[in-house]
């Protein structure tokens, strides 16, 4: 069994004792086995997600069998919670890789040896990123006529078409790397870098790519003046580089908690360092934008002015707003305190990273999907408040995000535990 | 060169007990899987409402003669079983030689609405919501922002300080709405209208989103109309009654015009506002107003280059 015989610079698959078509269902199985052993707060856990999940599923349901009247959107605002989420999630997805390029491009060895938490939370976010688009279909039986091939599919023109393309090819991307990682480890072999390097290059181009499409789909259109900015793909990505490092600074200072991985302290730190600044270069484009909406004035401005003061006495928005701009402004101010990334100040550096969590979620989500439709292309009027049912869908796909990375990081915990020499 | 922890970590770990948390995880994922099962029971009735026929059918673009003859006998039955009517649904295909304009007279409009009711009669819309493909703005005299005016405007017509600007779907020669679409279900036919397989859209909205003149509607709801007041003249790109889950919109009545008729909105019309012809017929009416009025077009600096015009006297 140790003894391997195949050169380890072999580039062609080596020569095993066991096949691989053996050994990668045993790899399943143990990976699966791994995923479901823990504590009793980890069943705990897991159980809560699994009621929200099925409560979350069952509301859809309700909504594919009675029509898409059970939620709160309307031909004035068509696109509402659903929509804001999906574009939130794709920078999540896309904010993994301010992991990705430490480990990689600056060969930052602490980084690498926990990079996989990134690339796990991209696959995770881009699960839930699939769901809220499939949430939102009002013929969710009719998904197969987007399949290449067997559907109509309307590249290159429809922005929607690259997102498809986007969106799954770096799902696809991070499972590779993330299962070769993993089932090389498993099998107790050294990774083979020509198998994994290139796709992580890539990745990271891919990750811009996923939220510039993104941008685009809504950038692109001229009867949408709140979207019809060149700003939003790079306003996307700064938003993105915070949520991103905000959540797996959470998440390893939880995982340093629960499951004692150790040598998180220094990654911790670099993704501190990175937020710093890419939360500042977000408020200043928000600033830019601003500057420009509301110093030329016009009928340009209306949206933006609803969003911030309301409009013919409409404020739906308006808390939501300025509790973002607070949590945003709060957590930057943290950030550049330098004494936040002392070990005994954790609890803050979670409570910051958490403010510019939300500030992102409400910023990038409601903040910029329902001001897009209000006023509307006529000039009407019309608000939007998420019902019942768009909440329970919401929660059902958060829970089953946080299902799909809860697993995915026990399933990475050997490798956490104990990295591979250099 | 080699590692030397692999052949430990190559089996599965001993466990003592390893068969009966195997037991138990097998019975929790069991009971997960129910549950989800019975989460997603209500999708039964969903899939109640949609034949297999209709899950399989292709694009119409796609459709052979004999598959369409299919299709409209199908749909033609599912009306007579949902709704209770008897209705003909024919596949009006454009004239040759056409091109469909439509122009309005804002000196005459007087925002009496007749056209916004035909409309929602004659396209079998849901009573319930009362659904219109057309919009009348209520103007103060003096500007052409849009946002000083009203839709939801009530009281005798027409004031003296306003005046009317009726919307619809402009059927633009560079249809945002049809670039955006991702499975191509909207497109934009030889005679200029543009329209929808209602049965090839996935409901998604982007169109909703992409149009600037708020022309298309989605189908929140299963629309609900009274066997009586079904129009049974219907064509399967235009005002059959539409199914859930799916976008629709104007489509200059084609059922009517392609067979000759004038839309529904201008024979209602009481005050002659409306004009609507061939363009591409040199002694048509809308040829001469084109030609010979003041003519207005509605956000024309967004380049969609509209197949709608308003004009003054």
């Amino acid at each position: 069994m140790s003894s391997i015989t195949a050169s380890p610079q072999s580039t062609g698959p080596p020569e095993e004792h066991e096949s691989h078509v053996t050994s990668y269902p045993r790899f399943i199985a143990r990976s699966l086995w791994l995923a479901t052993e823990g504590s009793l707060a980890f069943y705990a856990w897991m159980t809560v997600l699994t009621a929200l999940f099925l409560v979350g599923a069952n509301a859809w349901a309700n909504q594919v069998a009675g029509g898409m009247i059970g939620t709160n959107m309307t031909d004035h605002v068509s696109w509402g919670l659903y929509i804001a989420n999906f574009t939130f999630m794709v920078g999540l997805a896309a904010g993994g890789v301010m992991m990705v390029i430490p480990a990689y491009l600056y060969h930052d060895r602490k980084m690498h040896d926990v990079v996989i938490i990134g690339e796990l939370l991209a696959i995770a976010a881009i699960v839930m990123c699939l769901l809220f688009v499939v949430a939102d279909l009002g013929r969710p039986d009719r998904f197969w006529h987007m399949l290449p091939g067997i559907g109509k599919f309307n590249w290159p023109i429809s922005m929607l078409t690259w997102d498809v393309i986007v969106l799954n090819g770096y799902l696809i991307l991070n499972l590779h790397i993330c299962g070769y990682l993993l089932y090389m480890r498993f099998l107790g072999r050294k990774p083979n870098p020509v198998w994994y390097v290139p796709f992580v290059m890539l990745s990271i181009v891919w990750a811009i790519s996923i939220h510039t499409v993104t941008a685009f789909l809504y950038c692109g259109l001229g009867g949408r003046p709140f979207w019809n900015t060149a700003l939003l793909a790079p306003r996307f990505l700064a938003s993105a580089f915070v949520s991103g490092p905000a959540f797996i600074i959470a998440a390893m200072v939880l995982i340093k908690k629960l499951t004692g991985v150790s040598g998180l302290d220094q990654p911790i730190a670099t993704l501190a360092r990175i937020v710093r600044v890419t939360i500042l270069i977000n408020l200043l484009m928000v600033a830019s934008e601003l500057f420009t909406e509301f110093y030329t004035g016009g009928s340009h401005v209306s949206a933006a002015k609803y969003l911030f003061f309301g409009l013919h006495g409409k404020t739906a928005l308006v808390p939501w707003t300025w509790t973002a701009i607070g949590l945003n402004i709060t957590a930057a101010l943290l950030f550049l305190w330098p004494g936040l990334l002392e070990l005994r100040w954790r609890p803050l550096l979670v409570a910051a990273c958490c403010m510019a969590f939300v500030g992102a979620w409400i910023e990038k989500g409601m903040g910029l999907i329902v001001p897009g439709f209000i006023p509307s292309t006529l000039h009407e009027v019309v608000e939007y408040v998420p019902s019942q049912l768009e909440w329970k869908v919401t929660v059902g796909i958060w829970a089953f995000g946080l299902m799909v990375f809860t697993i995915a990081i026990k399933t990475a915990l050997p490798t956490l535990k104990h990295p591979a020499e250099h | 060169m080699t590692t030397t922890e692999p052949s430990t970590k190559r089996s599965l770990p001993i466990v003592e007990n390893f068969g009966r948390r195997a037991a138990v995880k097998g019975a929790f994922a069991t009971l997960g899987a129910g549950a989800f099962v019975a989460a997603i029971s209500p999708l039964r009735q969903a899939a109640k409402n949609s034949s297999a026929a209709e899950f399989m059918q292709q694009h119409y673009t796609e459709l052979s003669a004999d598959q369409k003859a299919d299709v409209i006998a199908r749909l033609e039955a599912e009306t007579k079983e949902q709704y209770g009517a008897d209705v003909t649904i024919a596949d009006d295909r454009p004239i040759p030689g056409t091109k469909f304009v439509y122009a309005i007279n804002l000196s005459v409009c007087n925002g009496n609405g007749k056209c916004v009711e035909a409309c929602h009669k004659e396209n079998n819309h849901d009573r319930d919501t009362n659904q219109s493909y057309i919009r009348v703005i209520e103007m103060p005299k003096g500007t052409m922002d849009m946002e000083q005016g009203s839709t939801t405007y009530s009281g005798a017509v027409p004031k003296d300080d306003k005046f009317y600007l009726p919307v619809q779907c402009q059927q633009c020669d560079e249809p945002p709405c049809v670039d955006v679409c991702p499975v191509k279900a909207t497109w934009k036919e030889e005679d200029g209208i543009v329209v929808v397989d209602y049965n090839w859209c996935i409901g998604c909205r982007y169109c909703e989103a992409a149009c600037p003149y708020h022309a298309r509607r989605f189908n929140w709801k299963k629309p609900e109309v009274p066997a009586e007041e079904i129009n049974p003249n219907q064509s399967y790109l235009s005002n059959r009654v539409r199914p859930v889950g799916v976008v629709e919109k104007c489509t200059y009545c084609l059922h009517r015009t392609r067979r000759g008729k004038l839309p529904a909105c201008l024979e209602a019309c009481p005050t002659g506002a409306r004009v609507f012809g061939n363009i591409l017929d040199k002694d048509s009416n809308i040829r001469w107003i084109l030609e010979n009025k003041r003519v207005y077009i509605l956000k024309e600096e967004l380049g969609t280059k509209p197949a709608f015009f308003y004009y003054f006297d």
